[in-house]
């Protein structure tokens, strides 16, 4: 079964060229259909596999099945080769699994888009992409991947490309990556100098013989290039705004699949992160610990409902850095998995509320919406529970793992972990209870603040929000029932029920840890109640105090009662954050760019079309090269 | 009557004839094409075109024998030391017979599109070719003087043969004073090389420098001057920054088969006549001149790049990209700047020539999808002559989406596999810097391939696209493009062929 570890990336890459033939004969549902059977044959085709890696003894899983020789390189060559072990295939069963639950939502979601088929091209084109990042077995094989995953997440986020806002953010998108690719590219390049190989065994082998300067630069270019693709400071600004494209692609690429890949990566190199010299995994865990802290403030002054969900995973991918950071790569990959699990169903069940609202995204215009898309509220309140770490729900077991590891590196990151969990707890209350509780506001609400209209919606006056047709509320519930009990794959009590630890130890090694974990994990426990109460009392205090009717008439009162809440300087800061977010940092990146349009327009100038002047800038030219050679050289 | 016999065996060199095939063929094939054509009623359709893709596959044919005689017989030099006939030359043959017939399969349907149908322009490609060859084999800088000016003339010719575009008359003209202006220098150089080593033969002149390492000032100087110079004629004719003014002007005028042409033969020639000049000849000075070169190879690299993001014109983007692989280029020469000594075995020469090999195909393919989308009177290539493309005509947009992504140097195409040699070996011979500079360029350069990409694939039609005349692929124009791009690509899969082969 080991051999057909190819078919795995093969299936979706074979419906990528079919929908490309025949795409527009199979037209919309059936092109729909015929992509979510290509993942979900890959999902198939993976569980042959994990099975039969299963059935052997922990040495013996790592199987490279090689399709052809590629590169030579002197003596030895860079194949076009497959890896499948552990952490591999996990990563392989998470993207299939999910992915080919996101297929089948968006068959539902896209339904009546003029693009039908070409969405399904995309989408199994960075199925089969993301496929080839996690099988690589080796650098190149990773990054032809890599880019791939980059191009499509491109092409997806300007899906809608009428809009202006969804051309910009692909564009944003594409140039932040490049950062990124730019440090996975020297980080190969010095992988290549340094072992002579790009494989992951060769590099990896090699590990314990390399400089420690070698290998802390390496694991630091890895780690930019981690950073680009997986939305870290001061790389994340992205992401946000990636949000402009349909909701399943922000579902499967920039929420559960593409974005960890800078996380599979520093774990798939971990054994040059253990011999870096030791500020290397500090940087990693402070940039994450950071990132985690700044982007759960930024979510709590966030009212449009993908944008919240938007800058939680960058929070959250700040936590699975923070145990990358902590040698916790074992909790990295739990974080990871639960998280995709929670994650995508909030994103879908995110979706299913636009999709029902009829492409409404401002929170300020829902409310009670639980009794008229039951499944849907049921389904994202789950996904709340995991997510604010509420036991026995998946989310609380993964996070209490990074928590550990960061009480073990530095106390400090265990307290910014920890307020940050207070943060995500606060931030996915407040958003449950304004989507799903409250008074119904999608009717009224824009005549109070018609300057909400920026989100482009216009008025709906007679608009009825409905629950979704069953191809969007299955994944729902699938992946509901994974949040619930996800956190199985790796619970604490004692050795043998840490089954990812004991399952992923031969490709990331174990992180131990004598510091008791009752208490922490209680301190944790605490710590998100305290977030959901007081959340829950700020808004549930506007339902239960109706005579206050200024402030219900007023759907900004939300935001004066997290002020209340907050106090105002907190509401400041966190406006503060949010600004800076959107003007500052955004002004930074707009501004190089622009700094490099300018500087060539400059540089234009010369190309004055005009001979005579491009015979004076060769002569001065000339000029320049005999002063080197006759006078530098020559004379001195 | 002793004396007679005497100076008859005085008289002339030995010529290896049959080692001189591909060029006899090429000066044969025009001479034919020329006269014939002249005495004869118009041909019919393509069969100019067709008869010069014959004569071009027939050297190409010749040059691989000539290879084989290599393998057997090693390298060697003909008519008494003027030439070489060794692999990186033959290699280099091979390029320009490739670029001939891509040229030729693009010119047929663009002629007549454009109403200027004629032999013309194809005696020019064989003659061009025949001067590229020759200035690629010379061992004598005189020699390599007459191959870049049979070579240039032509190119000059041939920009300016669109009788019916004032555009392509201009870049002519700009093309000519230029590159007048560029020669001279190089002619300067060849000069005062001559003063310092007594001789313009490439192989005296290494052995002189190496046998008299201690030059007395003045001499010195003069050789110094002369390696400038010579330089600064070879960097303008691979359009190397700062010597590329010319080039976004002269590929933009210039009728766009001419354009492919000027970008693969030209540059296949130029190159490798740098080789030989730095490597064979100067190596002495490899110390002086490779600073200057990492400095050009820097300024090319960043200078193509950068320049080409904010150019609307597709052609004039291809010409700052073209820029920008010379770049590349430079950083394989500077690499093998690093062991000159070695002549052309130094590290670097063989993913130089290799790389040319591949551009010379992928922008042949390039230039023939710009052919079809420029449409009558050759205007319609600004990036919105390219709007709508994927929906029009799927298959030629993928077909240039794969070139594009190799020009870009995206795994799995032969541009990666010619980009990843270069900055291979500046890795090899611990150049991190300009390695480092190259990668950075990659990144900035990938801008601009996406932003023709986008158009025809994402951009909205406007009002008025449907109005234009459709894009029309003729028969040769698609055997181009599918030649280049399944060469692209099976160079992408099976790369290690070719890198074996290389010399």
């Amino acid at each position: 079964m080991l051999d057909v570890v190819w078919l795995i990336p093969a299936l979706p890459l074979a419906g990528f060229l079919c929908i490309l033939l025949f795409g527009r004969k199979l037209g919309d549902p059936k092109a729909g259909y015929f992509a979510t059977a290509m993942v979900a044959g890959s999902f198939v085709v993976t569980l042959g596999v994990f099975f039969d890696l299963l059935s052997k003894t922990a040495e013996e899983r790592h199987h490279v099945k090689t399709l052809f020789q590629w590169v030579p390189l002197g003596s030895a060559h860079i194949d076009l080769a497959f890896l499948a072990d552990p952490l591999s295939i996990t990563m392989c069963l998470f993207v299939t699994g999910i992915g080919s639950l996101i297929h089948l939502y968006a068959i539902g979601y896209m339904h009546g888009d003029p693009r039908f088929s070409k969405f399904f091209l995309y989408l199994n084109l960075f199925a089969f992409s993301m496929l080839m990042l996690v099988l690589g077995s080796n650098m190149l094989v990773t990054f032809l991947g890599w880019e791939g995953v980059g191009t499509c997440s491109y092409f997806l986020i300007s899906f809608w490309h009428e809009k202006d806002s969804a051309a910009t953010a692909g564009k944003k998108a594409f140039v932040t990556n490049r950062v990124g690719d730019w440090g996975f590219m020297m980080a190969m390049f010095f992988a290549f100098w340094a072992v002579g190989s790009l494989d992951y065994s060769a590099i990896n082998g090699a590990a314990a013989s390399l400089s420690v300067t070698t290998a802390t630069a390496i694991a630091l270019f890895a780690f930019i290039g981690a950073c680009g693709k997986s939305a870290q400071l001061p790389l994340y600004l992205w992401l946000p705004d990636a949000m402009e494209g349909p909701t399943p692609v922000s579902a499967l690429i920039h929420a559960a699949t593409m974005v960890t890949a800078g996380v599979y990566l520093m774990c798939r190199i971990s054994p040059i992160l253990n011999v870096a010299s030791s500020y290397a995994p500090t940087i990693i865990a402070i940039v994450g610990a950071a990132t985690a802290l700044y982007a759960a403030c930024v979510a709590v002054a966030q009212n449009d409902i993908k944008k919240v969900l938007a800058y939680s995973t960058v929070s959250q991918l700040g936590y699975m850095f923070l145990a990358v950071g902590s040698g916790a790569y074992t909790a990295a990959i739990f974080h990871m998995v639960t998280h995709a699990f929670f994650k995508a169903l909030l994103f879908l069940g995110a979706g299913s509320v636009i999709h029902g609202m009829h492409h409404e995204q401002d929170m300020r215009r829902m409310g009670a919406l639980r009794k008229l898309m039951p499944i849907t509220a049921a389904t994202f309140i789950i996904g709340w529970l995991a997510i604010a770490g509420v036991p026995p729900f998946a989310g609380f077991w993964s996070k209490d793992d990074i928590l550990l590891a960061a009480y073990d590196k530095n106390i400090v990151l265990w307290v910014v972990g920890l307020v940050t969990a207070l943060l995500t707890a606060f931030y996915m209350t407040r958003q449950v209870i304004m989507v799903f509780y409250g008074e119904a506001r999608w009717h009224d609400a824009h005549e109070e603040h018609g300057a909400a209209g920026d989100l482009g919606v216009s008025a709906h006056g007679d608009l009825e929000p409905h629950e979704s047709p069953w191809m969007m509320v299955t994944p729902l519930v699938v992946l509901a029932g994974l949040s619930i009990v996800g956190g199985g794959l790796n619970l604490p009590f004692k050795e043998s029920t840490e089954r990812l630890a004991l399952w992923l130890e031969p490709v990331v090694g174990v992180h131990t840890s004598t510091t008791a974990k009752l208490p922490l994990a209680l301190v944790a426990i605490a710590v998100g109640l305290v977030g959901i109460a007081g959340a829950y009392a700020v808004y549930y205090f506007k339902k239960v105090k109706p005579v206050e009717p200024k402030i219900l008439a007023d759907a900004w009162g939300y935001d004066r009662a997290v002020s209340a809440f907050m106090g105002g300087p907190g509401r400041k800061a966190f406006d503060g954050v949010a600004w800076a977010d959107a003007h500052l940092i955004d002004g930074a990146v707009n501004g190089s760019g622009e700094l490099v349009r300018g500087a060539a327009g400059q540089v234009r100038k010369l190309q004055t079309g005009n001979v005579r002047n491009y015979a004076a800038a060769i002569g001065a030219s000339v000029v320049l090269l005999l002063v080197w050679f006759v006078v530098i050289r020559g004379l001195l | 009557m002793g004396a007679l016999l005497a100076a008859d065996t005085l008289h002339g060199p030995k010529v290896d004839w049959f080692a001189l095939t591909p060029l006899i063929i090429l000066l044969g094939g025009a001479m034919v094409l020329l006269l014939v054509a002249a005495l004869t009623p118009a041909w019919p359709k393509r069969a100019y075109a067709l008869f010069t893709v014959a004569v071009g596959s027939a050297a190409a044919v010749m040059s691989f024998i000539l290879w084989d005689r290599i393998n057997h017989q090693g390298a060697k030099t003909l008519v008494g030391d003027a030439m070489w006939l060794d692999k990186p030359g033959v290699w280099i043959a091979i390029t320009v017979c490739i670029g001939v017939v891509m040229a030729a399969l693009l010119t047929d349907d663009y002629l007549r599109r454009e109403g200027i149908d004629g032999p013309e322009l194809y005696v020019l490609y064989l003659l061009a070719a025949l001067g590229a060859i020759v200035m690629a084999s010379a061992n004598d800088l005189i020699v390599l003087f007459l191959g870049l000016e049979i070579l240039s003339l032509a190119l000059y010719v041939m920009a300016a043969s669109h009788r019916k575009r004032a555009d392509s008359q201009e870049s002519g003209l700009k093309y000519f004073i230029l590159g007048g202006f560029s020669s001279a220098f190089l002619l300067y150089g060849i000069a005062l090389i001559y003063g310092s080593s007594g001789s313009t033969n490439l192989g005296k002149i290494e052995s002189y420098f190496r046998l008299n390492p201690i030059l007395d000032h003045s001499k010195e100087t003069l050789a110094l001057a002369g390696v400038a110079l010579l330089i600064v004629g070879l960097a303008f004719k691979v359009a190397a920054v700062p010597f590329h003014f010319w080039s976004p002007d002269v590929y933009e005028g210039a009728p766009t088969p001419v354009t492919a042409f000027m970008a693969s033969v030209g540059k296949a020639a130029a190159f490798a006549a740098m080789l030989r000049v730095l490597l064979q000849g100067l190596p002495h000075w490899a110390q002086d001149y490779r600073p200057a070169i990492w400095t050009i190879a820097v300024l090319t690299l960043v200078g193509g790049s950068v320049m080409a993001v904010v150019q609307t014109n597709v052609k004039r983007m291809l010409a700052f990209s073209s820029i920008s692989h010379a770049g590349y280029l430079l950083v394989g020469v500077e690499a093998a700047a690093h062991n000159a000594g070695n002549g052309l075995s130094s590290t670097g020469v063989s993913s130089v020539l290799m790389y040319l090999l591949v551009y010379t195909v992928l922008v042949g393919g390039t230039f023939a999808v710009v052919t079809a989308v420029g449409r009558t009177g050759d205007g319609a290539t600004d990036l919105a002559g390219f709007r709508g493309l994927g929906r029009s005509k799927p298959a030629l947009a993928l077909g240039m989406t794969v070139l594009l992504l190799a020009q870009a140097g995206v795994p799995l195409t032969s541009g990666f596999v010619a980009k990843f040699g270069v900055i291979g070996d500046a890795v090899r011979v611990h150049s991190y810097a300009i390695a480092i500079i190259a990668m950075v360029s990659a990144v900035i350069a990938a801008f601009l391939y996406l932003r023709i990409m986008i158009s025809m694939w994402i951009a909205e039609p406007e009002a008025g696209d449907d109005a234009r005349e459709a894009v029309r692929v003729p028969a040769l124009l698609c055997v181009a493009i599918t030649l280049s791009v399944g060469f692209t690509l099976a160079i992408g899969f099976f790369p290690d062929w070719l890198i074996h082969a290389a010399p």
